[in-house]
Formats: structure tokens, C-alpha cells, sequence
């Protein structure tokens, strides 16, 4: 005799066969049939979040640190639209989210029935894959796809919306032993001749560079990158998605490339005859001025994605396949030609690289007035907390900061909006990360106009037992559009003072969510307050650190301009070519 | 170019959004079922001016429901187009119009006192110079297929879609 089952009841099996383990969420009446099957999962662990859009970047956070899909729940129309932001998001970061929305009844779809919107529709551009399913039957097969889809070749978020008298018919239970999608190739490998093709370029090479983006942590690929950059010698770029791919105490590391990123790193991509793109795709954020970016590099690039290929730079060798074989085939080719005699000489190109990082390291000035310097807080607190503890940020200044003044040591440690530029991701990305590595501590390093877009999740976090800790790198301000508006805009600060030096009081706010709230305005203070936070371990803490309000970036490329001109400080460029 | 695309609700909307996210103009677009049960053949003729058109198609195939993608140019592919055009014809003129047009491609579906309704199938080219010339005695009304294509020689598009689960 078959089972008959819900539909309801159909999904959550779904999602338990699927490994589900942890799902973000708020009920509201178009998914109501499913959360009643859910309370009884003794597999899955259901967290009801505060707002829809704290579900998707917790369950963004979770599947960055656990390696695992992360899953968000969310009702019809505003539940879903809410989730609209952490979808684009997780597209744009390539992060493996799965999204399981309630519709209307599928009499109702297209009436403009209450809470409907055609979240299929509007998800199209941002999802790699969506479904709607009025089915009970096909509810399996398409979870089973949203997995698949989400985890496999490049991944990404998918959604999967089930019209509620789907979940409350009765159907049978089954489940797809295999995933058949025709249309649907990510299993993809580089052809020997591609290999030897870009050894052969490597070996030829005078100023070789790894830019290294995030794709190499996603395929898993650190350590065959580690043997790589071992046996080369050749120096690494870390971008902003990429941070921890290479340990940052790794002599050949130069840090972060880009509009933020070291004089080293930058110069060195701009200076280079061969960039070897691993994982990354050109972003503007990298490359500044397209037409002026690295001209006089040949390119070997390597992505599981075959659109990255050429859609901002030509290539002259594509690796199209996943990166932890491909590169371990690149060693293995390498090590070949080096048995065989050949030999790569870097002296001269590690020489001028070499005087661009001692010449022009990483730094600030303190604040003349004496008030704390935001860039010294992320400093101390990347040393106090340590390479074992997983950092998130939200968008600005401060993850900038995080991005160039924490050390790095590790893969996954290190997640932020980079893509999208999502104000507000920190906190429930931290959280969804703490419910994936409860014995790491979780760091959300969060600006005080990002921690007022998400702040609610505090108290998700003390009712679940998630104890996060919070930087708020209070400046008062809208800190990076006011850092432009001090270089671009005369000075004229429209609409960028936040007032949060006085509103709202973050220690009393976070009491109020039932969390530790500290406060530091002095540099003594930063170290005994972030080790007083490091021992309060039974609710999340959030410290305010009241820092200077006009501390900026730098180096910068400014937006639109070649990386040849990036300004170690205002008005400071840094001296390129000493040919010896 | 031509797409195998599974044919389930929502397809044409994923691909016609993509081609307008990256601002590609459509210039005709044309579906219909196959051979294959459940896959549904598109003929999308867009015009390029700079853009690159290997980018699009590959952005194209990374769509699930996408099956196999070909491009053909005017050369390689067998293009065709279909009109049914209304002609506001006086009297005197009706037999110097039907005479004007090519049997091969053209004949006479309705007829009336003050009108011809022609229908045609031919080439993109043989329908711009028929329409040209009909235009000439006054187009009343115009409707117009989107061109389908078909690779010449032995080649299959279908092959592709065997062999795709090895690529």
C-alpha cells in the first residue's frame, strides 16, 4: 500500500532526503501547510528569523562556512519579494542557497490574489534556476533539481515556489534516484592541449601573476592553489571574494587586488605580461578602466563557468573545468616540463614587486584629534580573535577595512556581500554561520548604517542560542559614500550623517535584544573590550566602537579610472617604474 | 541561431529576458514543437552590431532549460519566413498584380472586390523585394512570421542533444 502524504509533508521529506539540516524562516499563510509537518522533523531545525531577508543571507552565511546549501523559507508575496535581495546577493557571489517560497492557490495565481507576486518571474534574472510547482507529485523532483543546480558547477541560489493547495493535496512519496537535466552541463574539463597550453605560457612568462578570486574556494581548490604557487613561485593576488584562498603570511601573497587593494597587488596586475585568472571574473572592482586594465598581459583563464570566458577579457588560453583538477593537471604538466629541464625565472619581476610592498604596505594615520581609528579596532580584533574565527561584513568602509586589515589564514573565514554590495549583510550572514560552526567564534564586523538595516536578528540570535559578536564600526555616517563625497563632491555631505554616534544607543540596544552591549572610544579600551567580548560566550555581544568619522580608504582607484592611477592617500600616488 | 529549449511554461520569458538584459535587439523570433516530444525549437535572428555574439550564446546555454544552442548564419542555414498581406486592389489593377507576383513563393488565399490577401513563404530577401514591390499598389494589411532555419547537410541539431550529457 502507498503512503499518501501531503504536499506539505512531501517537501519537508524532500528536504530531509535532500541533507537539509538547518532552515531560515518566517510562516505566513501561503506556506502555513509546510510548517506544520516541520514542527515535527526531528532533522530539521527550523530558525524564524525576524525578516525574510535575514533568512536568505543566513542561509548565504550557512553555506559559506558549512560547504553545505543553505535554505530559506519564506510565504507568497511580501515573504518572497523580502527574499529578493539575498537571492540577487547569493547570484551574484555564487553561493549555493536554496529557496523554498509559498504561492496562492494555483486557481488563484494571476488575480492578484492577496500576497501574490510572481516571485518566478521577478527571480528570473537573479536565480540560477527557479521553479513553480501546483504539482504535489513533481514537489520531490524539484527540491531534488534545486540541490543539484544550487551545489553543482558554478553554484548558485535557485527557488522553488509550491502553490499552497500543492502542499495540501495528497500525493505518494518518491523520490528521484537521478537527476536527468539535458540542458544542464557542469561537469566540464579542459582539454590537455588547454593544459599544456598554459604551462607552456607560465613557463614563457616574465611577470606572471595568480589573480585569484572566489571561484577557488567554492571548488575547494585551496591547497592544490598552495602546491601551485609553491612550485611556481609565482606571485598571488587575493580578490575580495577570494580572501583566505592563500594564507595572507604566504611570502608570495600581495594581498587584495583592486579599486582597494594593495599598491603591490595592483601594481603587480597592471605591470604583468601573464595573468592567470583562477576562479575570478574581471570584475570593475578589480579591473578599474577596462581598456587600460593589465595591457600588456596575456591571459590563461580558468572557470567552471564558460560565460566568464572573454566577457571582460579576451583570453588566450581558457581552462574551462573545476578548478581543484584543473590546477592539480596544471602542477602535474608543470612539474613535467620542470623534470624536463625548463626553468622559470622570476628574480627581476619579485625584485620590483618586492620594493612596491616594502615601499607602499598597508597603513593609516591615526585621527589627529586623538579619537579612536576604526582601521586600529579591525586590526586588534583580527589578531585578538585569530585565524579561527569566520568574520562577515556588511558593505562599506568597514569591510574594506576587514578585507585589508585581518589576516587571513584560512578558506571560509572570510564572508561578505562582495558582488552585490548588500548594506546589512553582516549580522545574519554571521548568524547563519554560527549555526554551521558553533565551536568558531563568529565575528560580524558591520558599519552603523549596515547593523541598522539587519539589527533585529539579535534577537533571533539570543532566543536560539546563536551567540555572534558584533564590531560596529560606528563613524556616524554613511561612511564610504561620505569618503566620496569628500573626494567627488566637494565636501558636501548630503544625506550621509546618520546621527548614530547619539541615535540609537547600540549598548541599550543590544541589551534590549537581549545581548551584551559594549562600548569603546579609546584606542587603550579596544583590546581589554574585544577580549571581555571573547569571553562572553552564553548571547551574542555587540561593542560600539565610536570611531573618527572622516578616516577613509586607501589606496584608491577611483571608479572609472585606470589602476595605474591609484592614490596611496589623497592626492598621493605611488611611483611605479624604477627599471634598475 | 537556433535553441532546443524544454518546452514547459516560462522558457520563451527566461530567454527573451536574457537577450533584453544584455541588450540585444530580437529581431524576429519564431517557436514551435519538434521531433522531440517536450522540446520546443526557437529561431531567434538578432542583429549584431558590436556585440559578441559567443558571450550571449553562452550565457543562453547556462539557462537549465536550454538545451543545445546553434548558430547559423545566413550561408549555413535554410531560412524561411511566412506573410499573409491584404492588398487594396482596384479593378484595373487586379490582374497587373497578380501577375507581378512569383508563383513560385506567392499565391492567392482570399479574394474579394477591393482585396487580395497573398501568402507567401520564401527567404528573408525574397520577402522584402515581394513586399517592396506590393507595396506599390498599397499594403492594407501586413502579418509576418519570424524566420525559421534549418542547418544544411546531414547535421542534426538533435544530435547535440544525445551527446550533450557527455559534454
Amino acid at each position: 500500500m502507498t503512503e499518501k502524504l501531503t504536499g506539505a509533508q512531501v517537501l519537508i521529506r524532500s528536504l530531509e532526503q535532500a541533507q537539509a539540516e538547518v532552515v531560515f524562516g518566517i510562516p505566513g499563510g501561503a506556506i502555513l501547510p509546510a510548517y506544520d509537518p516541520l514542527m515535527d522533523s526531528s532533522k530539521l531545525r527550523h530558525i524564524l528569523v525576524r525578516h525574510e531577508q535575514a533568512a536568505g543571507h543566513a542561509a548565504s552565511g550557512y553555506a559559506w562556512a558549512s560547504g553545505r546549501v543553505g535554505v530559506c523559507m519564506a510565504t507568497s508575496g511580501p515573504g518572497a519579494t523580502n527574499l529578493v535581495t539575498p537571492l540577487a546577493d547569493a547570484h551574484m557571489d555564487s553561493i549555493p542557497v536554496v529557496a523554498i517560497t509559498g504561492q496562492v492557490p494555483s486557481p488563484a495565481i494571476g488575480t492578484d490574489a492577496f500576497q501574490e507576486a510572481d516571485i518566478r518571474g521577478i527571480t528570473f534574472p537573479i536565480t540560477k534556476h527557479n521553479y513553480l510547482v501546483t504539482d504535489p507529485h513533481e514537489i520531490p523532483r524539484a527540491v531534488a533539481e534545486a540541490f543539484y543546480i544550487a551545489s553543482t558547477g558554478r553554484p548558485g541560489p535557485v527557488l522553488v515556489d509550491i502553490s499552497k493547495d500543492a502542499l495540501q493535496a495528497e500525493t505518494t512519496w518518491w523520490w528521484p534516484t537521478e537527476i536527468k537535466l539535458r540542458g544542464y552541463r557542469p561537469h566540464r574539463s579542459a582539454s590537455d592541449q588547454a593544459v599544456a597550453d598554459a604551462v607552456e605560457l607560465i613557463l614563457s612568462a616574465k611577470k606572471p601573476v595568480l589573480y585569484v578570486g572566489g571561484g577557488i574556494i567554492k571548488a575547494s581548490a585551496t591547497n592544490e592553489l598552495l602546491e601551485m604557487a609553491n612550485l611556481t613561485g609565482i606571485p598571488v593576488v587575493t580578490t575580495l571574494m577570494a580572501r583566505g584562498a592563500v594564507p595572507d603570511s604566504h611570502p608570495s601573497h600581495l594581498g587584495m587586488p583592486g579599486m582597494h587593494g594593495t599598491v603591490a597587488a595592483v601594481g603587480a596586475l597592471q605591470q604583468s605580461d601573464l595573468l592567470i585568472a583562477l576562479g575570478a571574473r574581471f570584475d570593475d572592482r578589480v579591473t578599474g578602466k577596462l581598456s587600460t586594465f593589465a595591457p600588456n598581459a596575456k591571459v590563461i583563464h580558468l572557470d567552471i563557468d564558460p560565460a566568464e570566458i572573454g566577457k571582460n577579457r579576451a583570453a588566450d588560453v581558457a581552462l574551462v573545468g573545476d578548478a581543484k583538477q584543473t590546477i592539480s593537471r596544471l602542477n602535474a604538466e608543470f612539474s613535467k616540463q620542470l623534470k624536463n629541464g625548463r626553468t622559470i625565472d622570476q628574480a627581476a619581476w619579485w625584485q620590483s614587486l618586492n620594493r612596491l610592498r616594502d615601499t607602499y604596505p598597508l597603513g593609516y594615520d591615526d585621527p589627529h584629534d586623538g579619537s579612536l581609528s576604526p582601521q586600529y579596532v579591525i586590526q586588534r580584533l583580527g589578531e585578538l580573535a585569530g585565524p579561527d574565527a569566520i568574520y562577515t561584513a556588511g558593505v562599506g568602509q568597514h569591510q574594506m577595512w576587514a578585507a585589508q586589515f585581518i589576516k587571513y589564514e584560512r578558506p571560509n573565514t572570510w564572508l561578505n556581500s562582495g558582488g552585490l554590495g548588500t548594506m546589512g549583510y553582516a549580522v545574519p550572514a554571521a548568524m547563519g554561520a554560527k549555526v554551521a560552526k558553533p565551536n568558531n567564534p563568529v565575528w560580524a564586523i558591520d558599519g552603523d548604517g549596515c547593523f541598522q538595516m539587519t539589527n533585529q536578528e539579535l534577537a533571533t540570535c539570543t532566543i536560539n542560542e546563536i551567540p555572534i559578536k558584533v564590531a560596529v564600526i560606528n563613524n556616524n555616517s554613511l561612511g564610504m559614500v561620505r569618503q566620496w563625497q569628500t573626494l567627488f563632491y566637494n565636501e558636501r555631505y548630503s544625506q550621509t550623517d546618520l546621527h548614530s554616534h547619539s541615535f540609537p544607543d547600540f549598548v541599550k540596544l543590544a541589551e534590549a535584544y537581549g545581548a551584551y552591549g559594549l562600548r569603546c572610544d579609546s584606542a587603550e579600551q579596544v583590546d581589554g573590550t574585544i577580549e571581555k567580548a571573547m569571553a562572553m560566550d552564553d548571547a551574542p555581544v555587540v561593542i560600539d566602537f565610536m570611531v573618527h568619522q572622516d578616516a577613509m580608504v586607501w589606496p584608491m582607484v577611483a571608479a572609472g579610472t585606470s589602476n595605474s592611477d591609484i592614490k596611496v592617500a589623497r592626492d598621493m600616488a605611488p611611483v611605479w617604474d624604477r627599471e634598475d | 541561431m537556433s535553441v532546443l529549449v524544454e518546452d514547459k511554461p516560462g522558457v520563451l520569458a527566461r530567454v527573451a529576458g536574457l537577450f533584453a538584459r544584455r541588450g540585444f535587439n530580437v529581431e524576429s523570433l519564431a517557436v514551435g514543437p519538434t521531433e522531440i516530444p517536450e522540446v520546443s525549437r526557437m529561431t531567434i535572428v538578432v542583429n549584431l552590431e558590436d556585440q559578441p555574439l559567443a558571450q550571449v550564446i553562452q550565457q543562453l546555454d547556462k539557462l537549465i532549460d536550454v538545451i543545445a544552442i546553434e548558430e547559423l548564419s545566413v550561408q549555413a542555414g535554410i531560412e524561411r519566413e511566412l506573410i499573409l498581406v491584404k492588398i487594396q486592389v482596384k479593378e484595373r489593377d487586379r490582374t497587373a498584380l497578380k501577375q507581378s507576383i512569383n508563383p513560385n513563393i506567392c499565391r492567392v488565399v482570399d479574394e474579394s472586390d477591393s482585396m487580395l490577401t497573398i501568402e507567401a513563404a520564401a527567404t528573408p530577401f525574397e520577402i522584402k523585394q515581394l513586399l517592396s514591390r506590393l507595396s506599390e499598389f498599397g499594403v492594407a494589411e501586413l502579418v509576418q512570421s519570424g524566420v525559421v532555419a534549418i542547418g544544411r547537410g546531414p547535421a542534426a541539431l538533435n544530435e547535440k542533444l544525445r551527446t550533450g550529457a557527455e559534454n
